[in-house]
């Protein structure tokens, strides 16, 4: 049989994507569990950056990152209210596709068209279960692309902890600079409410001068990134405005909300922690 | 084994004489991304000899049956299976790296080099052959990538392989970043420099006046 006829050319065709299909289905399957398991270290390391936990460019194995959340709560807050949603587990929020609040253009200042109605917000806790630190997830646009981070704020509610990008594509070495550490450096106990709550803190053209009445709110710019420093500064207004966190950090600061403590939820299995890791583990055995 | 003249030819030939990138310009458009860092660098180079050892290996393998009316098609399937596994792996066993390369693995699949091998060379040549054709290929391109990440790291950033030579006024230190070392342009002069440079010394490869 010659190799141009149909049958030998239909044969050759299928027999090669049957291999080929086994070949794909075989590594996607057998490699999806430790691809998970990287996925969910990556973020994990990426909040505890945020946090503070962890120096910026340190990493984590997964179990000193287990052993880190271990003092840490996963809340799940409604932005509008500002109250915590109890009745849904965090794992559950990815997948909820009615989680969207549309913005008007007006509040849309961080130029993302829309956010969840329920986030969530990582809080961490030292050895006596007094809160530390607050890790708020941020997006944004900057000058060529949407800006993923977080911001943290002190146990004060005031004062910044730490800003970290950990997704962008803004111009190497302009931009850019906003993941590193060296810069992100420069937002670490800046101030970032007025004293009416409402946001301040922004990044300036240039390098702050000291004797300036907010210089607490100012930080320097990074010099040919004007604009991506714009993207931030509204990025960062939008989420700790009215339309972002604002009304989760109000209830919080005149004591209406009362975070559960780590100790407290230790029989809730749900959270991530070792529970969810366990499971990972089994898929990837 | 003493290996034939021309096994020997097809993995030495492309490592200089009939280069991918500087001979047969293929494979350009992904030496301009990747290049940023040596770290990246290496790595596509390696995924890109993987793939087109094992896609010159495939496809020499089979190339007696395989229908010349679907050839190419079924080159690409061979090529596309082979890339899905590189990225798969580097996903599972390198995951700052899969980020850093984002979709430029996914991107092999659209190398001129890896098709360009199996239509030119392993269709009609034994296993041996197209497996030194394919990892000689790779190779030739990984040393253009590797050359030209050298110095767009060490310029761009004032790094080699992440760890700090020239300390940069943004950490603090003396070093002012070369803005276009970071961005594709800087590959394009670069590529375009060691072309030059290779023809000036090599008479051979000049086109005929």
């Amino acid at each position: 049989m010659s190799n141009e006829s149909i049958t030998k050319t239909f044969t050759v065709a299928t027999l090669l994507a049957i291999v080929c299909a086994i070949i794909v289905s075989l590594s996607d399957v057998s490699l999806k569990g430790l691809q998970r398991q990287n996925q969910e270290l990556d973020k994990q390391t990426n909040i505890l950056r945020a946090a503070g936990l962890v120096e910026l460019n340190e990493k984590v194995t997964a179990a000193q990152a287990a052993e880190l959340f271990k003092k840490s709560v996963t809340l799940v807050v409604d932005l509008e209210t500002g109250e915590l949603v109890t009745d849904v587990e965090p794992y559950e929020l990815a997948s909820d596709k009615t989680n969207v609040r549309s913005l008007s253009k007006d509040d849309d200042i961080a130029g993302i068209g829309t956010t969840p109605q329920k986030q969530l917000v990582y809080a961490f806790y030292d050895e006596n279960d007094s809160l530390q630190t607050l890790a708020l997830p941020i997006v944004g646009t900057g000058l060529w692309s949407t800006l993923y981070g977080f911001l943290s704020l002190n146990s004060d509610l005031e004062t910044v902890r730490r800003l970290v990008f950990y997704e962008h594509g803004e111009t190497p070495g302009l931009g850019g600079e906003i993941s590193n550490p060296a810069w992100a450096s420069k937002w670490e106990g800046k101030v970032a409410f007025d004293a009416d709550g409402a946001p301040i803190i922004r990044v300036i053209k240039g390098t702050v001068n000291p004797s300036d009445d907010d210089a607490n709110s100012q930080v320097d710019g990074i010099s040919g990134a004007t604009l991506t420093g714009k993207g931030v500064t509204n990025t960062v207004a939008f989420w700790l405005g009215d339309n972002g966190y604002g009304p989760f950090l109000k209830n919080l600061r005149e004591g209406k909300l009362q975070l559960p403590v780590p100790s407290a939820q230790s029989e809730r299995p749900s959270e991530s922690g070792e529970p969810a890791e366990a499971a990972q583990n089994a898929a990837a055995n | 084994m003493k290996l034939s003249e021309q096994s020997k030819d097809s993995f030495i030939k492309p490592l200089f004489k009939n280069n991918p990138i500087f001979v047969q310009i293929l494979g350009v458009c992904s030496s301009l991304a990747v290049t940023t860092s040596l770290r990246t660098a290496l790595t596509m180079a390696l995924a890109v000899t993987f793939v087109t050892a094992f896609s010159n290996v495939g496809v020499s393998l089979i190339r007696k049956v395989i229908p010349s009316s679907i050839r190419m098609i079924v080159e690409m399937t061979i090529i596309a299976t082979l890339v899905i596994l590189v990225d798969q792996l580097i996903k599972a066993f390198s995951y700052d790296l899969s980020k850093q390369l984002s979709v430029y693995v996914g991107l092999i699949i659209t190398n001129c080099i890896v098709m360009g091998r199996a239509e030119a060379f392993a269709i009609k040549n034994n296993v041996g052959d197209s497996l030194l054709d394919g990892i000689g290929n790779g190779i030739g391109y990984g040393m253009v990538l590797i050359v030209v990440a050298f110095f767009r790291e060490l310029f761009g950033f004032g790094k080699l392989f992440g760890v700090v030579v020239f300390p940069t006024v943004q950490n603090g230190g003396w070093y002012v970043p070369n803005g276009i070392m970071v961005t594709a342009p800087a590959a394009f002069f670069l590529i375009g420099g060691i072309i030059w440079l290779v023809k000036t010394y090599n008479k051979d490869m000049q086109d005929a006046e």
